[in-house]
């Protein structure tokens, strides 16, 4: 008997190590050019799909703990919710996550820096996510709702549930943008198997979380979006603005394709959710607040 | 934000005066008779199917319903069309003059006219992007886009519908305020809340159906893109940035699932894409209907720069019969802007504050009779 279970075990321990050498890549490494993605006809990775991050970087990009509510105000001790998030107890609270920025850091000049922590004091009143404004490049990958890349051969299309906002690829360069615009001017490009979206023209009234970050109009996104499996992208955006921060910096993360069988962007026409919140004080019968 | 309470009936009513003075003898009321696409010749995907992408402004000076003037006329003769298309250029021309700087004061209340460009807070010149042209379908220039019931119009509403949307009048307001009974606006209440004024001016949709479907013409920010891949064909109108996601070959989702454009599912007859959407709001009320309306829209190609564009209409609880329209989608080379409505919509909370302060005056007027 133990002579059997010996062997078992012998033989379990050299399937496992044979098992070990096949399945682990040697050196260690995260390359995404290993995997081969499907492709168009055109010969371009094929990025139709819908996806969606699985983070908390639209409460805050930075690593950050729990927090009691996205607005706070000083308690006898420490910050408790502010009076006009109460109500919301603990589906109110921030949750925590590692972050998406690289190094951690954003690389704010001082009275950027300053603005940052006003807009994060006065989060309810100045997040256009509360007003449900377009929400911007990059932070629409990363709000808590999926989106669709609609590719073609002639044509790469964003549309987003959140707002029912978009965004077309230009293929093309239409030169510099016309106007300003919430959700930028973007143009395409395909780097090996890389999609490079450079995205300008932006105004300066987007944020990038429910922490404040922020930017002016001279906000500069380039992104790159690559197919790491059958149903992961990786997300890289590389974020320039000299006017608010002192260098160029990166986030990254992975977005995750929705594989429901049914899986489809529905209404989030949010506009009508807010008709009380920025109208309610104008109705001839105005409801108590 | 600009504001959305100019209709496309009040340009309908100016094109039927002046089409009232052009027409003289019109071309016989033609049958519609379905085409066969040029099959060999168009563009196609990868997939084989045909080729409908691109970006497309669908202004045109072809009303959805025919002027009475013209009876059961579905196409004006060449020389009408000249003639109305020369005088809109004339009109614009002229409006597109400098500004007599010592000119006076509008009158209080505005100058009388109704027209878009008219009255005192209107729409100038400068805001209008209707089209040059009338429709051009099997070469002949169109006088509606409606081709079925005959006179081009659409049809009475059931009296059961109109007492539905009586009852809404003292409910929320929605597209059919704006399109199609400008009595409405008139209404007791309807500046007590924003849920009373129109989907266009709380930038829900856009006015006049431009969203769809059907998605029709309509006053300025008229263009459309459509990207095809291998299971969907996405449909987006500029104004407000609205997205449909045709799921070919999709099943339509259950009852319970009501989306403001409806839930659309697509399939290919020959090489006409053919669009069946139901599932709408009953806030949606595409003139007048009811959360029962259903739309097929047909595409086609007509030429590497020319979609047709069809749709058939029908809601048994609001029309008693369906009815049809068709007009071209000419291909543009002009740029889509971001139509950020509800951003900047500084109207909508005036036209409320309005409503509050003239509130006020008269409260005041009334005690002051007292």
């Amino acid at each position: 008997m133990s002579f059997r279970r010996l062997l078992l075990a012998v033989t379990i321990a050299a399937v496992a190590a044979a098992g070990f050498y096949v399945g682990t890549p040697l050196s260690g490494q995260q390359q995404p050019a290993a995997y081969r993605p499907p492709r168009l006809p055109d010969g371009h990775p094929d990025l139709n799909g819908i996806w969606q991050a699985l983070n908390t970087a639209n409460y805050d990009i930075q690593t950050h703990v729990a927090r009691p509510a996205m607005q706070l105000r000083p308690g006898p001790y420490g910050p408790v919710p502010a009076a006009s998030v109460l109500a919301l107890g603990a589906v109110g609270a921030v949750p925590p996550g590692l972050g998406i920025v690289e190094n951690d850091e954003i690389p704010y000049k001082p009275e950027a820096l300053a603005q940052k922590k006003k807009n994060q004091d006065s989060w309810t009143t100045l997040d256009p996510e509360v007003k449900c404004y377009l929400p911007g490049i990059p932070r629409a990958h990363y709000m808590p709702y999926p989106f669709q890349i609609l590719q073609s051969t002639k044509a790469i299309f964003f549309a987003y549930e959140y707002a029912g906002a978009t965004r077309n690829i230009y293929l093309k360069d239409p030169g510099p943008a016309p106007v300003d615009s919430w959700m930028g001017q973007s143009v395409g490009k395909w780097e090996g198997d890389t999609l490079v979206i450079d995205v300008t023209g932006f105004n300066d009234q987007t944020w990038f979380d429910r922490a404040g970050n922020f930017h002016s109009e001279q906000l500069h996104v380039v992104e790159r979006f690559t197919r790491t499996s059958a149903d992961h992208l990786r997300y890289e955006a590389t974020i320039e603005d000299p006017q608010t921060f002192t260098r160029a910096w990166k986030i990254s993360m992975p977005l995750y394709r929705r594989i429901e069988p049914n899986a489809q962007l529905m209404d989030f026409k949010c506009v009508e959710f807010v008709e009380e919140l920025i109208y309610g004080p104008y109705r001839k019968n105005p409801l108590p607040r | 934000m600009r504001t959305h309470q100019l209709t496309s009936a009040l340009v309908l009513a100016v094109i039927a005066s002046w089409s009232a003075s052009i027409i003289g003898q019109g071309s016989a009321g033609q049958s519609v008779r379905p085409r066969a696409a040029a099959s060999t010749t168009i563009a196609r995907t990868p997939d084989g199917q045909p080729d409908l992408q691109g970006l497309y402004d669908v202004a045109t000076l072809t009303p959805l319903e025919r002027p009475a003037a013209f009876g059961n006329t579905l196409s004006l003769t060449d020389e009408q069309a000249r003639k109305l298309e020369q005088a809109v250029a004339d009109r614009k021309e002229r409006l597109a003059l400098p500004s007599d700087g010592n000119r006076a004061a509008p009158p209080v209340g505005g100058d009388g006219s109704t027209g878009a460009a008219g009255n005192v807070g209107g729409y100038n010149n400068f805001w209008i992007d209707n089209g040059t042209q009338y429709v051009t379908v099997d070469g002949q220039k169109r006088t509606s886009i409606i081709v079925d019931p005959a006179n081009g119009r659409v049809p009475a509403l059931l009296p059961e519908a109109t007492k539905r949307n009586a009852a809404r009048l003292l409910q929320t307001t929605s597209d059919e305020q704006e399109s199609s009974d400008p009595g409405l606006e008139r209404a007791a209440n309807a500046y007590d809340d924003p849920e009373r004024r129109p989907l266009g001016e709380r930038c829900l949709l856009g006015f006049g159906s431009t969203s769809g479907p059907p998605a029709l013409p309509v006053l300025y920010n008229n263009l459309h893109q459509i990207v095809q891949t291998r299971n969907t064909v996405m449909i987006i109108n500029e104004m407000n940035h609205d997205v449909r996601v045709v799921r070919i070959g999709g099943q339509h989702l259950a009852p319970t699932v009501r989306k403001w454009m409806g839930d659309s599912i697509g399939r290919w007859e020959g090489d006409t894409l053919v669009i069946d959407t139901t599932n709408f709001t009953d806030k949606t009320r595409f003139r007048g209907s009811s959360e029962n309306l259903h739309v097929v829209e047909r595409i086609s190609r007509i030429d590497d720069k020319t979609l047709l564009y069809r749709f058939t209409v029908e809601d048994p609880t609001t029309w008693a019969t369906p009815w049809t329209g068709e007009y071209t989608w000419p291909v543009t080379d002009e740029q889509m802007f971001e139509y950020a409505c509800h951003e900047a919509n500084y109207a909508l909370g005036n036209i409320l504050r309005g409503a509050r302060q003239r509130d006020r005056e008269s409260a005041a007027k009334r005690s002051e009779n007292r």
